[in-house]
């Protein structure tokens, strides 16, 4: 099975430009930034949240405190899983109590990441609010889960795939749509 | 990554490169133990039989914990309650157990090779919680944890190693462990009871009775227990042993101002070490049970928390990556 790459969705540029937006966004819609905390999902929600986070305080001057979330010993899949999974650390340097949290990930799909996510979120306490912001939203969702602030809509096909790679963790910056092909 | 992992029998087959991914994979496991909420159901329906041959507390309990808290089920037998007083044979016994349908099987023998005996029988993920003078591979992969959390690094350390030696599958473990990564040992204690089987082995290893020797530059020194039962095998009186081997703190001075005291326990406090040591800042002996418990967690959800079927892809929910 390979994979043959149809189009780019997003450039470098693009994907800055939606990132600040989604900031603004977060910052106009919270009604203050107080109790406000950023939780990246492993692995690209990470350099994402941190960069909105980064966009915050250009906005308000605010530091927003951003924790990090590993979502493995969440997830429902894991009997299908061939490979040891590798397990990473969260560090969420902040208690979660009463914290209003947005939950950060590249791609919104089945639901599945997020409902894991929210699972080892309440592992930890309880928040007084969890919303979801994603760079893309490609729908096909298997469980009832929305995201609060969307970068981009995009209609997709089961065979696709949304390859959303930043310069952090890949060697390139921009988003693709990958096809998968038999 | 390296190969999975059916069974956890020994250290000395694996690789450095597994070792530091089953250390990495317990990292997670440290911090998931300061959380309020200590309960995962990444286990949940599955069930860990733990068969202790063997009379243990700490280890049994390790395990155990570690289970439940993955969201495992456990399944126990014990020694003083079992029916190998009736004189079942181990065969037989495991045999029972794996019919009622465990995921895995810890067990604990004072035969050496029991465990993997039992992993060349039956199906199912073996895991060796110690077996006779041979091996206890949670324990290595635990205090080399606490090591490397401690030094930085597992790399090229001096290692003193205190007490029994001869009848130790810890000292066993920790030195397959430690020496795969260049460690240079020193053993030291009562010469009947500091073997000479590591002179061909390839890894750096001194013979001392000397213990003053033995602690000139250490960076870890591993206090064994002393089996008092033991002491008697040759003749040698419990004070001797304490005026000529215990860990006290002018001694400890010998040794590196950062060194690190590890000990296995069951301690006695008085006996190998004095307490001054055992509570000291030098001293890892607590971390060390903390840190059992990510080992034992790591390595029940690699072992059985995961499917086996092969080349499934990656499943469907995006998850990690």
């Amino acid at each position: 099975m390979g994979v043959t790459e149809k189009k780019q969705l997003m450039s470098a540029t693009e994907i800055d430009r939606t990132l600040q937006r989604l900031a603004h966004e977060i910052v106009e819609k919270s009604g203050g930034t107080a109790n406000l905390a950023l939780i990246g999902i492993r692995r690209r929600g990470v350099p994402l949240a941190h960069r909105i986070a980064k966009a915050m305080r250009g906005i308000d001057g605010v530091d927003v405190p951003v924790g990090t979330l590993d979502i493995t010993l969440y997830r429902d899949d894991l009997s299908k899983v061939a490979q040891h999974p590798v397990l990473h650390s969260s560090d969420i340097p902040f208690g979660v109590d009463d914290k209003d949290l947005i939950l950060v990930d590249d791609v919104l799909y089945t639901g599945r990441t997020i409902r894991a996510a929210m699972n080892g979120l309440f592992d930890q306490g309880r928040p007084q609010r969890v919303r979801l912001a994603v760079l893309i939203d490609r729908g096909h969702r298997e469980l009832p889960i929305e995201a609060s602030f969307v970068g981009r809509h995009v209609q997709t096909s089961s065979s696709e795939i949304i390859e959303v790679r930043l310069s952090e963790v890949d060697d390139q910056e921009r988003v693709m749509l990958v096809e998968r092909v038999n | 990554m390296p190969e999975r992992l059916r069974h956890l029998l020994a250290i000395e087959p694996l690789t450095a490169e597994q070792i530091v991914f089953l250390l990495d994979e317990a990292k997670p496991f440290q911090e998931f133990q300061r959380y309020p909420l200590k309960k995962l159901a990444t286990l949940r329906g599955k069930t860990a039989a733990l068969a202790f041959f063997e009379p243990s507390t700490r280890t049994r309990i390790s395990f155990a914990t570690a289970a439940s808290r993955l969201g495992a089920d456990t399944m126990n037998l014990q020694a003083e309650t079992s029916s190998l007083k009736k004189g079942e044979s181990l065969l037989d016994t495991v045999r029972t157990l794996d019919a009622m349908k465990p995921d895995c099987i810890v067990i604990r023998h004072s035969s050496s090779g029991a465990a993997d005996f039992v992993a060349s029988r039956l199906e199912i993920p073996i895991i060796n919680a110690g077996d006779g003078m041979h091996e206890h591979p949670t324990q290595a992969l635990l205090d080399a944890l606490t090591i490397r959390d401690r030094r930085g690094s597992l790399e090229g350390l001096r290692v003193t190693i205190i007490g029994d030696i001869l009848h130790s599958r810890v000292a066993r473990s920790n030195m397959h462990l430690l020496g795969k990564f260049g460690c240079h040992f020193t053993l030291c204690g009562p010469a009947m009871w500091v073997p000479r089987e590591w002179e061909c082995s390839g890894l750096r290893v001194r013979r001392t009775s000397r213990i003053a020797d033995a602690l000139e530059g250490a960076d870890v020194v591993i206090v064994l227990r002393v089996q008092q039962e033991r002491l008697h095998e040759p003749a040698l009186p419990l004070d001797e042993y304490i005026l000529l081997y215990q860990l006290t703190p002018e001694r400890l001075r010998l040794a590196r101002p950062d060194a690190i005291v590890m000990h296995p326990g069951p301690m006695i406090r008085g006996l190998e070490i004095d307490p001054a040591v055992a509570d000291g800042p030098q001293s890892c002996i607590l971390e060390q049970v903390t840190n059992g418990l990510a080992v034992r967690m790591a390595l029940l959800f690699l072992l059985i928390g995961t499917g086996s079927e092969s080349d499934q892809p990656k499943g469907s929910t995006h998850a990690a990556d």
